[in-house]
């Protein structure tokens, strides 16, 4: 009984830290062209780093038919797309200021980070 | 023989083109390649492969992307949607076929006990077919819950996942190692696993289907584009695809046809449809000089055109362009839902554990089954989506309903502060009035007489741009009155205008203007009020210091101010008319169509400030104008109607875009934003107690008390459904109605 409890209350741990606190490796742009997979209810990469004042251009490819996945919205840049099937779909985009811009389908369900840094 | 248009990126000169189109006619198939510099397309003809086209351009370094009509990518898109609608029918039907029979098995006693003679193969038969389901109906919620997980995300496919696999896993261990566990807990769980997977993919279907319904204004609006056109080229008319007209080129309507790029008429007159893009019922009289809008019907007359917007930059792409981007954004509301949503899954993955870890310390008997059971229930009926889905799935079919009504809403903040507004403030002008003055009177003073009152007065006001300005030159055009020529010309904003006409001077303009600069009025002054308090707009005129007479002008009421002014205190909305007319003018005008304040004599940089005032009392300002003299007072207020007459508004201007020049339009714009507000938080409010009752029953709340414990099934059949409770729920705001349709 011990023992359930005690790997209960590791699990526990480990959800926190693993959804809340550790940090996702982020795939750091050099070139100004990311090709991003939408399939699985993941973004693929789903964590991207660009320099500030660096523009981007985003290629969204989306494999999954749910509708789900059939937009992506970039809340804070105030951008959305729509996402055909097996099309590749392009944004371009310029963040001004330096921080976490989140990109997400409308239920939040598909989540992706562009992170902009000095 | 093949036709493709494309869309090419990166020419920055006409040499590019070259280059591209030498790269065009390198690829094997390609008879003839053709590029528009101006619209950075290309056109190419000939047996090719679309993707060796594209792969050649881009290796010349430059973008290349397939242009395709709307109506081709709307059918692309229903095709696949209705095959992943059908693949998920296929798996919930599969589902069902081995899960019932497992779950009336287990209910009836078909299977032999797991620790009889026979049991453990049975069961693992029974197991391995349970697997082989899960792997065909199930597949894509554990890749998804894998793939999520490597990247820190958890969303509903890690729900489901973890639920019917932990089912499964504790059957397995059950079948395999029966004496693990005691024997009142040795109960497998294959049929629960099965059941939830066939019926979250039959929710799925159902969802599917009714939100393809949420985009039917898109799909309306995109259905309005015409694929081909008849064009006059070297003296023949041909008819041709929409994608090879291009700009300045003449273009024949017949009756019955749809417009298919906007312009301008250039023979014949036509009255034309379009309430389609505008929500206005009555066709519209057009002639020549007057403009037509893409996807709108020509009724009756056969006329010419010349194209003068094509491809994106036409009205209705750009309707079709705002009302896709409006349709994902939130209103406040909203976001604080997303704030729930991105922590959802990892709480409840939290109370999963915490809800094993009681019911395996606290139970006294059978405590691995109930853990295990109540466990499985929590992560099964707890729905990520129904509260994700609640907020975009109304703004998506609100903002659609409100296009079709010919109401452009800019995005989900605009839609939820016009739910909320509470004073309405209308510029007079183009407004609440026509915008189309005429002279309505002319009174001359003792020395003077109409006609040379009116040449003076049209000569004078020839310069300037005030609508009023107008009124008075085609007066005096219909009295063919020739000119004067007029020199040192000032407009005196809010009060008139000077210049010299024939050498003298000459004041056009209000009572201020007259007595800034010491005429004396008092000969016409109760005329010019007589005239006022019936609601025209009198100028005075002098000439060399000398009153002359009186110019009177009125601006006819549109036909439905009135009933619209009182469609909105109907809704609770306090009416305030602002006005440059003077006081007198400007309080009969208020008394005809029934505005509870009036503000007159407001010069146009003052209307802003006009609504700060309101704004400073507590009020929720919505300020209606035409959205191009007004823009500071617009963008001041809480919400800013431009209201426009047909096609011809200036779309980018205003947070609420009213296609139709009627008043109508705020109230109805008010109307649906409520009704779509309210339909996000009956959304929300059952997602939410959907969410915070569901879960604690489902890890067992109700146990110690009644004795109730939820089946893992149940709570499968309540999380496959509450999502299409909520698409359904929005799908009830297509049936929105006006109060008033027709007009």
């Amino acid at each position: 009984m011990l023992i359930v409890n005690l790997i209960g209350l590791s699990l526990v741990v480990l959800i926190i830290w693993w959804f809340w606190l550790k940090k996702p490796q982020s795939l750091k742009v050099s070139s100004n062209t990311v090709e991003i997979i939408v399939d699985n209810g993941v973004y693929s990469p789903s964590n991207i780093e660009i320099k500030l004042g660096q523009a981007v251009k985003l290629i969204f490819l989306r494999k999954d038919p749910s509708p789900c996945a059939e937009k992506v919205i970039f809340e804070k840049l105030g951008l959305s797309l729509d996402l055909p099937v097996n099309k590749p779909t392009e944004i371009r985009v310029k963040p001004e200021e330096t921080g976490d811009y989140v990109f997400n389908c409308q239920m939040k369900m598909y989540v992706g980070h562009l992170k902009v840094n000095n | 023989m093949k036709n493709y248009r494309l869309s090419i990126g990166g020419m920055s000169c006409a040499g590019c083109v070259a280059s591209v189109e030498t790269a065009l006619n390198s690829v094997p198939g390609v008879e003839e390649a053709v590029v528009n510099f101006a619209e950075h397309t290309a056109v190419v003809t000939g047996e090719m492969d679309i993707a060796d086209v594209i792969s050649a351009v881009k290796a010349a370094s430059y973008d290349a992307a397939e242009l395709k009509g709307g109506d081709e990518e709307a059918a692309e898109k229903e095709a696949i949607e209705f095959a992943y609608y059908r693949a998920l029918l296929k798996k919930a039907g599969v589902a069902a076929i081995v899960g019932v029979p497992l779950f009336v098995g287990g209910m009836t006693g078909w299977f032999p006990e797991i620790d009889s003679e026979n049991g453990q193969l049975t069961w693992l038969l029974l197991g391995l077919l349970t697997l082989g389901v899960m792997v065909y109906s199930g597949k894509h919620f554990f890749t998804g819950a894998w793939k999520s997980f490597r990247v820190h995300n958890a969303n509903m496919d890690t729900l489901i996942a973890l639920g019917t696999g932990a089912a499964c896993l504790y059957s397995f261990v059950i079948v395999l190692f029966p004496d693990s566990v005691p024997s009142l807990a040795r109960h497998a769980y294959f049929e629960a696993a099965v059941i939830i997977i066939g019926l979250i993919n039959f929710g799925s279907a159902l969802e599917m289907k009714a939100r393809g319904k949420t985009s039917e204004a898109i799909k309306r609006l995109i259905g309005l584009q015409p694929k081909t056109a008849r064009v006059l080229r070297d003296g023949k008319e041909v008819d041709v695809a929409i994608s090879e007209v291009g700009l300045d080129e003449t273009l024949r309507v017949r009756p019955g046809e749809r417009i298919a790029v906007d312009g301008v008429i250039i023979e014949g007159h036509s009255s034309i449809d379009e309430s389609m893009l505008t929500g206005e019922p009555m066709p519209v009289e057009k002639n020549v000089g007057d403009e037509v809008s893409t996807g709108t019907i020509n009724s009756s007359g056969t006329f010419l055109f010349t194209s003068k917007r094509i491809g994106s930059d036409t009205v209705l792409a750009q309707i079709i362009d705002m009302v896709r981007q409006a349709q994902s954004t939130k209103p406040a509301i909203g976001r604080l839902v997303d704030k729930v949503a991105s922590v959802f899954v990892p709480v409840v993955l939290i109370i999963s554990v915490i809800t094993f870890l009681i019911w395996f310390n606290l139970a006294t008997e059978n405590a691995a089954s109930y853990a295990l059971v109540t466990t499985m229930t929590v992560l099964i009926i707890a729905c990520p989506c129904a509260l994700g889905l609640a907020t975009p799935i109304s703004i998506m079919v609100g903002v659609g309903k409100a296009a079709e009504m010919g109401i452009l809403i800019r995005n989900g903040d605009a839609l939820q502060q016009a739910g909320k507004l509470t004073t309405i403030v209308l510029d007079k002008t183009g407004t609440v009035t026509e915008g189309k003055p005429a002279v309505t009177e002319i009174v001359p003073a003792k020395d003077a007489d109409e006609n040379s009152l009116l040449t003076i007065g049209a000569s004078i006001e020839a310069g300037s741009e005030h609508p009023l300005a107008s009124a008075i030159a085609m007066h005096a055009r219909e009295k063919e009155l020739a000119l004067l020529k007029v020199e040192n010309f000032a407009a005196i904003t809010g009060q008139g205008v000077s210049g010299l006409v024939d050498n003298q001077s000459v004041l056009f303009g209000n009572t201020s203007l007259m007595k800034n600069h010491h005429v004396d009025i008092s000969q016409l002054e109760n005329k010019a009020q007589q005239l006022s308090q019936q609601g025209r707009t009198s100028m005075y005129l002098a000439v060399a210091g000398q009153l002359k007479g009186i110019i009177a002008v009125s601006d006819p009421i549109k036909k439905d101010s009135i009933e619209a002014i009182q469609r909105l205190h109907d809704l609770g909305m306090k009416v305030v008319m602002l006005t440059g007319d003077n006081q007198l003018t400007a309080n009969a005008v208020a008394k005809q169509v029934g505005v509870d304040e009036v503000i007159a004599e407001v010069l146009p940089q003052d209307k802003a400030a006009k609504v700060v005032y309101f704004q400073e009392r507590g009020e929720q300002v919505a300020m209606v104008g035409d959205g191009i003299n007004d823009a500071p007072a617009l963008a001041q207020a809480n919400v800013g109607f431009a209201i426009g007459s047909g096609t011809d508004v200036a779309i980018e201007s205003a947070d609420i875009t009213l296609m139709r020049g009627s008043l109508y339009g705020v109230a109805d714009a008010i109307a649906i934003s409520r009704a779509t507000l309210s339909n996000i938080k009956q959304n929300l409010f059952g997602a939410f107690i959907y969410n915070t009752l569901g879960i604690p029953v489902a890890a067992g709340i109700l146990y110690p008390l009644f004795g109730i414990l939820l089946n893992p099934m149940i709570a499968g059949a309540a999380m496959a459904m509450s999502s299409v409770t909520v698409v359904s729920n929005a799908n009830r705001l297509r049936f929105f109605k006006s109060k008033r349709q027709v007009t």
